[in-house]
């Protein structure tokens, strides 16, 4: 049976997730209640409004259940405010995330939207040169702890980062035609197959 | 290479508000309720358009420490308006940092034949239209995001409806044409040919379609979800209200799952008080009638 990629579909640009998804080896779907998250093989948290996304999290049992799909080892990969909700510490915030990955983010780390770009990004363990990174009102990683690798970097700032069955990128793959790190994802959950 | 504030970085912001609701506030307050319950942006104005249409008067960009103060209470972005045409109004929004325009008919017109060329700016804008001929038109100048009007501050949705099944049906209808078909269609609809033809192939606007004006009840947003809308903008409709934070927490979540009628009325339930008042929109006289503003 075809791998089942989960797309959290409660906010933000999970159109664009699933369209990535779309001619790769697997079954794509929008979850948005907690049942249908927990009949995932893995799951995909979209760029978006991390505050958004969190609250809407709290409120309808959905962390829970991504907390409990986490639980059975389940890949999990956050884009933007999917990195900021995985991530145990928010740089001043005390909104709510699931607290999955030992980092530290620091939100709108690069400025407002008028800052926001694009760059060429090698990534450790992507082949074919770098990828294009588009990065909107983005995030970085200010620490890791032990066990988190980092797998890009952009001007020092720490972009992209895999603790075991978890994956965050601060930056935007699915907006682009280039599908190595959906590759890279759907490579995790074969690993743990 | 590295580049600052390219299309994609401008439209890509538009997605990122998908699915969310962006509340109009004119304070750092209401900024607060409204990130509170879940927007994913708010709209720093000096007025909501109710008032606006109350109390007459040119209406103009916001005050900008109204804006400063309200971009230093959230961390959800922040829009603002400038009126039609006016490109200066603009060029200051920009150089304070607000993360989006909205060069809006809400406000009063400043130019009555030309709308600003949003392709010159670093921050990206988002227009009305009534249609989608008008919709091309404004994505052709630069617009990352569109709203179709409906009546701002007339807590009435039956504008909004009009507007988004015209912009819908329209885009079925170019679906079905054939390629030899879309210059004359162009042409008609005095909309860019490439743009005609873009829509024509793909069967979707290039940039995100979102809904505003007379959304004032989580049924309201729900209906213009399952219309096409990709997200809501709620002028008046929360702070106009009675209960504008249970309201604010209740259009959220109708938004979040429209599709679902037994969490419509879960949203409703939690409501304390009624929604803003309305107004016919049949009984306003032409001249009254923002959605007229912008061509």
């Amino acid at each position: 049976m075809s791998k089942r990629v989960g797309i959290l579909a409660l906010q933000g640009d999970f159109a664009e997730h699933i369209e990535a998804f779309s001619s790769l080896d697997c079954t794509v779907t929008a979850v948005k209640r907690p049942d249908d998250i927990l009949e995932c093989a893995a799951l995909v948290i979209p760029g978006g409004e991390s505050t958004t996304i969190g609250k809407l999290c709290q409120r309808f049992g959905v962390g829970e259940a991504i907390l409990e799909l986490n639980q059975r080892g389940a890949p999990i990969w956050g884009t933007c405010a999917g990195m900021i909700l995985l991530a145990k510490e928010i740089k001043g915030s005390a909104q709510w995330r699931l607290g999955l990955m030992d980092i530290t983010v620091q939100r709108n780390a690069f400025g407002r939207q008028v800052e926001s770009f694009e760059t060429d990004l090698p990534i450790e363990g992507i082949a074919g040169g770098p990828v294009r990174a588009v990065f909107i009102r983005a995030p970085f990683v200010t620490r890791t702890g032990e066990g988190v690798e980092v797998l890009a970097r952009f001007e020092d700032k720490i972009v992209m980062v895999r603790q075991g069955n978890l994956l965050a990128t601060a930056f935007h793959p699915e907006l682009t035609d280039d599908s190595r790190v959906q590759q890279h994802f759907l490579g995790m959950i074969e690993a743990k197959q | 290479m590295s580049e600052k504030s390219t299309w994609r970085n401008k439209v890509g912001l538009a997605e990122m508000l998908r699915g969310g609701v962006i509340m109009d506030v004119t304070n750092a307050e209401q900024a607060k309720i409204a990130e509170d319950a879940g927007a994913v942006s708010v709209m720093a104005l000096e007025r909501v358009p109710a008032d606006i249409r109350a109390e007459g008067g040119v209406a103009r960009m916001a005050d900008l420490k109204i804006i400063e103060q309200i971009m230093e209470t959230v961390t959800i972005p922040v829009m603002a308006k400038c009126r039609i045409g006016h490109f200066a109004e603009a060029q200051v929004l920009e150089a304070l940092g607000v993360d989006f325009i909205d060069e809006s008919e809400v406000l009063t017109p400043a130019d009555e034949n030309f709308h600003v060329w949003k392709h010159d700016f670093k921050v990206p804008f988002v227009c009305g239209c009534t249609n989608l001929a008008e919709a091309l038109r404004r994505i052709g100048e630069g617009a990352a995001m569109i709203r179709t009007k409906g009546e701002a501050g007339s807590g009435n949705i039956v504008e909004a409806t009009r507007h988004m099944r015209a912009v819908m049906t329209g885009i079925e209808r170019l679906k079905g044409l054939r390629t030899e078909e879309l210059m004359t269609e162009a042409k008609n609809m005095g909309a860019p040919f490439d743009l005609v033809k873009e829509v024509s192939e793909t069967g979707k606007l290039p940039v995100p379609n979102f809904s505003a004006g007379g959304i004032a009840t989580p049924a309201d947003a729900a209906l213009m979800m399952q219309l096409g809308a990709e997200s809501v903008f709620v002028g008046s409709g929360i702070f106009k209200s009675e209960d504008p934070e249970a309201r604010a927490l209740a259009i959220v979540h109708a938004t979040t799952y429209y599709e679902d009628p037994a969490e419509v009325v879960r949203a409703c339930k939690g409501l304390k008080g009624a929604a803003m008042p309305g107004i016919d929109v049949a009984s306003l006289p032409e001249e009254e009638r923002l959605a007229t503003r912008g061509w």
